[in-house]
């Protein structure tokens, strides 16, 4: 199931992962640098970026829907990037209280 | 490829071609699910001490737009290069996987080189860990991650080596495969460090 990377002559595949993070990178940089959003957007816009530029890396280069094992690798990564979440957006929503 | 035994699918890329080597990178995947959750709770850190500067310098003061593009793209580049090994890699091309696996080797030692001379920098500015709780939780999360750049360039390194003495094998595949994974992940996680701490750190 989607292994057969062997067949393509030429990686399409990771040229359009890579084009897509450079323009998310120099998208997300003019966001908080010249784009004069108030905070707020800024911050959720750079995130969003961060997150599909992340999505990016793990399906585009690491394939990690393939092999036999891919639901449970891709199930794994969400599963801790959703703990992951609920630390840093937790931590700093609950300390806002006491900082 | 003498002593590879074939029990699976010949179809298959090679680092997949066992039960062995498809255990052994679903155990890295698991692996990387861990590391995410370290990485959370250093973010989780310095994202509730980051305006927390003291009398030492704030984020905005410190951060240099140039130095962290700099670093971005070569970390970022070093990741699609790699990516390239592993392409040439599943066609069977050994000099082509070992040209893009030195190619990443090279951008990963500009990477960290860049890095540790932002650090000096900082430090001459007056800007080191025992500064305020912005500097520390600042210096453990991009450190560590620095760190783990680090290991990853002796790894590839070893991993080369390997490479040149016995060739592309069942083995060795999977091994350039999960130094791969690994090399692919520090850039996610550069990636979170560019917007939570970079672009962040200059907007707030």
């Amino acid at each position: 199931m989607g292994t057969n990377g062997h067949h393509e002559s030429f990686p399409w595949k990771h040229l359009i992962g890579f084009v897509l993070s450079l323009l998310l990178t120099f998208a997300a940089l003019w966001v908080a640098l010249s784009s004069g959003l108030p905070l707020k957007a800024v911050i959720v816009v750079i995130v969003l970026f961060a997150m599909i530029q992340a999505s990016l890396q793990l399906f585009m280069f690491m394939h990690v829907a393939e092999s036999d094992s891919g639901k449970v690798q891709t199930f794994n990564m969400v599963y801790s990037f959703f703990i992951a979440v609920v630390v840093v957006a937790g931590s700093v929503w609950v300390m806002q209280f006491v900082l | 490829m003498g002593e590879a035994v074939h029990r699976y699918d010949e179809t298959m890329p090679l680092e997949y071609r066992t039960e062995e080597n498809r255990l052994n990178i679903l155990g890295f995947w698991i692996f990387l699910g861990a590391e995410v959750v370290l990485f959370a709770t250093l973010f989780a850190t310095y994202l509730v001490l980051f305006q927390r500067t003291g009398s030492g310098p704030t984020a905005q003061e410190l951060f240099q737009v140039k130095d962290v593009l700099i670093e971005t793209l070569l970390l970022l580049t070093s990741s699609f290069t790699c990516g390239l090994a592993i392409f040439e890699m599943r066609r069977g091309r050994l000099a082509g996987l070992l040209a893009w696996l030195l190619v990443t080797l090279l951008l990963g030692i500009g990477f960290i080189t860049f890095e540790v001379r932002e650090f000096i920098h900082y430090v001459h500015e007056g800007a080191t860990m025992q500064t305020s709780a912005f500097l520390s939780s600042f210096f453990v999360l991009v450190g560590t991650h620095g760190a783990h750049v680090s290991l990853g360039i002796g790894w590839m390194i070893f991993i080369i080596i390997q490479l040149l003495q016995r060739g592309l094998t069942v083995k060795t595949a999977r091994k350039v495969f999960i130094v791969s994974l690994y090399w692919h992940f520090l850039d996610v996680v550069w990636i979170f460090i560019f917007t939570l701490v970079y672009l962040l750190g200059m907007v707030v």
